[in-house]
């Protein structure tokens, strides 16, 4: 039996100022998996998140996404056909609430905005919706807060939230764990292993233990190229991959 | 339903503005109703470009443009009526269908290219273009170049409303600044003013959730610069002239000054804003003070210029921090 | 046509061009270094004229007017910057905006209470103000053509300050990537006040050499700020060479322009018609050209690397 690929990468390259950030870059997700991409600083992991969503331009190769190629569908476009992304940074709406931010998103999902007139802070097509993914990320207590008065640990939780909203075939999470406390990282583990039964993820993270007990498949850039890509245990026990990467940590 | 302290005062500013024209009837001196009716007018503008800066963090320094488009309009109407004999074009509603279209299709102009860039070069753009409407305006001799247009008649509402009584005139100005108030509030807490909103805390953001702020944007530009036209309509009926002047950048700048003055957080700060720039203009010129033979008063800007700055560097939110239940920061 | 006519108004494009590369160059890199709008520039480029209007009448020579006027206004730029621009940097543009705004107003209100309302005249001394024949049959007034070459110089000069210097390095990579300079440990500060006053002597001495053709007077320099924000924007921010390309761009359209182009309009529309639309089209050009760069480049024809995405 073999999973169909939601998102296939072929070929791709980026280069800033004659610097290959992403080099001849091939990978797939699988419908279902948890694709973890590991790598060391400057491998190009973020360079590829920007290039998945269309945020920056690739010079070569192609992005095929749900059968579909990506070439001229725009950065909001792509949400619509189902990537979601977080942010490595923290990027939200640090002076709306909580369950501003988040039905912000829902709103971008719910058909057009030329709406001018009806007061929406309070219609329930949005709230519901977006209480219901706060509750599932442990932020329902918080919906009324203003996003600046959140711990960094809820803003990141809340980073993930925001793209939940968006109704996604697959996320792209970038590092959802940066400048976490071990505690919170725990914490967010154990959402992001409930996550993983329904969404297909592309986890971008540092932390060792967090990829090696969520990932089904793990594939590691260096240079920005993939090394190798496999389960856990094999890329564990791949030779390039210690030598490249794991064995100087080790 | 009790009201807060804030919207108390609010109320109480709305119901002092109804009854001026009385009030100053009762004094006998009709000369503030034209100062006051002179800084709703400006109200009203600033309103519609706190849509832009105050919501939607776009920093457009040509908005009088809009303004001068409405009046200008309401000027080559009169004009022509006179001169050519054609009578509709002192037609009121044709003129006020006109000066909405015409400066909301001018905005669409403007802003289409203008909202392309950011930052520095949005605020440099929109200046330049507002400037190019002022040259154009200057250049025209047919319509009085530098000199300006003299409005031998108002515009005729057929009976429905006679703009040559000052109080209807005023009643008009009035009652268009609490439906445009209205109209902003019902806005900005609209699925538009949401989007609005949105992309001026993070756009990059927004087009990650599925927005393009583009349209949003530019759709606001062009409500914006139609009220502004509204505004120049009845600025040209007041004045019963109209210049270049009007669209000056300096008037542009005028604007956002009222708009840092009351602050651009709420929703009645440009009100504020343009009664507080306006008094301050009429209370600092009229400064008594003499300095080595030279009236103070008569160098106003001298202290007018650095207030601003102070403003700036310490007084963020303007008139709005100082009334109760101000938001804390900016 | 007339080609001598021709001739002189190419000249006089050279001049307005020149004077707004003065204004620009400086402005640009204030802009682009510390990404800050400063819209009391043109009030420097005013101070300019009336500074060197005094010292030539106290000295009672243009040139020694014009010597004193240069420190001046380099001083005076760095006291604007040091008391009142300086706490601006870290605010956003629009507090930028009001700020510069109010000192347009007090330079102007200050002016008035020190010069009084009326213009001043800032009289040539007599190897200036004459005609020289550079084409035979075509007189130039002398001093025009004594900017065209201080212009020409300055431009010179800049270019080479900003490409082997040191100054001139911290200058170019500030455009592209302020955070950088703040990590090679220079001094910011005093770099970027450097700069501004350099870009207010500059400021200053495109006023006094257009005070004597243009005229001494309150609220001279706005005018020509507005066309130097079209030059910085059309060249792209930042950019020297960008400034100098559009600022005589600009120079020459707008000059050659509104000289010919009631000609030119006579040919194809009614004489009426084209006498009437002539000057409203003629003033409107640059704006067009504005609008036509940035509708193909937001980020103008020569934005710095780095800066575009």
């Amino acid at each position: 039996m073999t999973t169909p690929d939601l998102l296939i990468v072929e070929n791709l390259v980026k280069r800033y100022d004659g610097l290959l950030a992403t080099d001849d870059l091939s990978l797939t997700v699988r419908q279902g998996e948890l694709h973890a991409i590991i790598g060391p600083n400057g491998a190009g992991k973020t360079t590829l998140i920007k290039q998945l969503t269309g945020e920056i331009r690739s010079d070569a190769g192609r992005v095929i996404f749900a059968g579909q190629n990506l070439k001229r569908v725009s950065e909001p476009g792509r949400s619509h056909i189902g990537l979601a992304r977080s942010f490595q940074i923290t990027s939200l709406f640090q002076n709306f609430t909580v369950l501003e931010n988040v039905c912000l998103a829902v709103q971008a999902h719910s058909g057009h905005s030329f709406r001018f007139w009806k007061k929406i802070n309070n219609d329930t097509n949005l709230t519901e919706p977006a209480l219901t993914i706060l509750q599932h990320m442990g932020l329902e207590q918080r919906a009324h807060t203003v996003t600046s008065s959140l711990s960094h640990g809820e803003q990141r939780q809340l980073e993930i939230a925001v793209a939940l909203a968006t109704k996604p075939k697959l996320l792209l999470l970038d590092e959802p764990m940066a400048g976490m406390s071990k505690e919170d990282s725990e914490t967010l583990i154990e959402h992001l292993l409930e996550l993983k039964n329904r969404y297909t993820i592309l986890l971008i993270e540092h932390d060792m233990d967090a990829v090696f007990s969520l990932a089904d498949r793990i594939s590691v850039l260096v240079y920005g190229r993939a090394i190798a890509t496999g389960t856990p245990d094999e890329i564990r026990n791949n030779e390039d991959v210690r030598q490249a990467y794991l064995g100087e940590e080790a | 339903m009790s009201l807060s302290s804030r919207q108390v005062i609010n109320s109480a500013l709305l119901v002092f503005l109804a009854a001026l024209p009385f009030l100053t009837d009762w004094v006998g001196d009709s000369f503030y109703t034209g100062l006051v009716a002179r800084i709703l007018i400006l109200a009203i503008a600033a309103l519609s470009l706190n849509l832009l800066i105050g919501y939607g963090g776009m920093v457009s320094f040509g908005h009088a443009a809009y303004i001068g488009v409405g009046a200008y309009v309401v000027g080559i109407g009169a004009f022509h009526a006179f001169e050519d004999g054609i009578d509709w074009m002192l037609n009121g509603y044709v003129q006020l269908v006109a000066a909405i279209l015409g400066s909301a299709v001018i905005a669409l102009i403007i802003g289409a290219i203008s909202l392309r860039t950011r930052g520095v070069y949005f605020i440099m753009i929109t200046m330049a273009f507002s400037q190019m409407l002022y040259f154009t305006a200057v250049g025209v001799e047919t319509y009085g170049a530098d000199d300006g247009l003299s409005i031998y008649s108002r515009s005729d509402m057929l009976g429905l409303i006679d703009l040559n009584d000052e109080k209807s005139l005023y009643y008009l100005i009035y009652v268009s600044l609490l439906v445009v108030l209205y109209l902003m509030h019902r806005l900005v807490g609209s699925a538009f003013g949401n989007v609005i909103r949105g992309s001026k805390s993070n756009e990059a953001r927004m087009r990650a959730i599925g927005f393009s702020p583009y349209k949003y944007r530019l759709t606001a530009f062009v409500i914006a610069g139609a009220i502004a036209g509204y505004a120049g309509f009845l600025m040209a009926n007041l004045n019963d002239f109209v210049s270049p002047d009007v669209m000056h950048w300096t008037r542009s700048g005028d604007l956002i000054i009222m708009i840092l003055l009351g602050g651009m957080a709420s929703l009645f700060g440009p009100l504020y804003g343009a009664l507080a720039f306006l008094m301050l203009e009429e209370l600092l010129s009229s400064i008594p003070l003499t300095v080595g033979g030279l009236r103070v008063g008569e160098y106003w800007q001298l202290l007018f210029g650095p207030l601003l700055i102070l403003v700036v560097l310490y007084a963020r939110n303007g008139v709005d921090s100082f009334l109760p239940g101000a938001r804390k920061g900016s | 046509m007339n080609w001598l006519l021709l001739l002189e108004q190419i000249l006089n494009g050279f001049q307005l061009g020149l004077l707004l590369f003065l204004l620009a160059a400086g402005l640009t890199l204030v802009f682009g270094i510390m990404d800050m709008v400063n819209l009391a520039h043109g009030s420097l480029y005013m101070m300019g004229a009336y500074f060197c209007a005094t010292f030539t009448g106290w000295t009672g020579s243009f040139l020694l007017g014009a010597l004193l006027t240069l420190p001046a206004v380099f001083l005076l730029g760095i006291i604007v910057e040091v008391v009142a621009l300086r706490t601006l940097y870290a605010r956003d543009h629009l507090d930028q905006v009001m700020a510069t705004f109010g000192l347009i107003l007090f330079f102007n209100e200050a002016t008035r209470l020190i010069w009084g309302p009326i213009g001043l005249v800032i009289p040539l001394p007599d190897f200036l103000n004459q005609t020289v024949e550079i084409i035979p049959g075509a007189p130039y007034p002398a001093f025009r053509l004594a900017i065209i070459i201080v212009g020409f110089l300055i431009a010179g000069l800049l270019y080479l300050i900003v490409s082997r210097t040191k100054l001139g390095m911290l200058i170019r990579a500030g455009a592209s990537n302020r955070e950088m300079i703040g990590a090679l440990g220079i001094n910011i500060r005093l770099l970027f006040t450097l700069v501004f006053g350099l870009g207010a002597a500059l400021a200053g001495l495109a006023g006094l050499m257009a005070g004597p053709i243009l005229s001494v007077e309150i609220g001279m320099g706005e005018g020509i700020l507005i066309l130097t924000l079209v030059v910085i924007v059309i060249g792209g921010i930042g950019s020297i060479k960008g400034a100098f390309i559009a600022a005589i761009l600009i120079g020459l359209i707008d000059t050659v322009g509104r000289s010919f182009l009631p000609e030119i309009l006579d040919l194809i529309l009614p004489s009426q018609t084209a006498a009437t639309a002539a000057p409203a089209i003629s003033s409107m050009m640059i704006y067009l050209l504005m609008a036509l760069v940035l509708a193909i480049k937001p980020q103008g024809l020569f934005p710095p690397k780095g800066v575009g995405r």
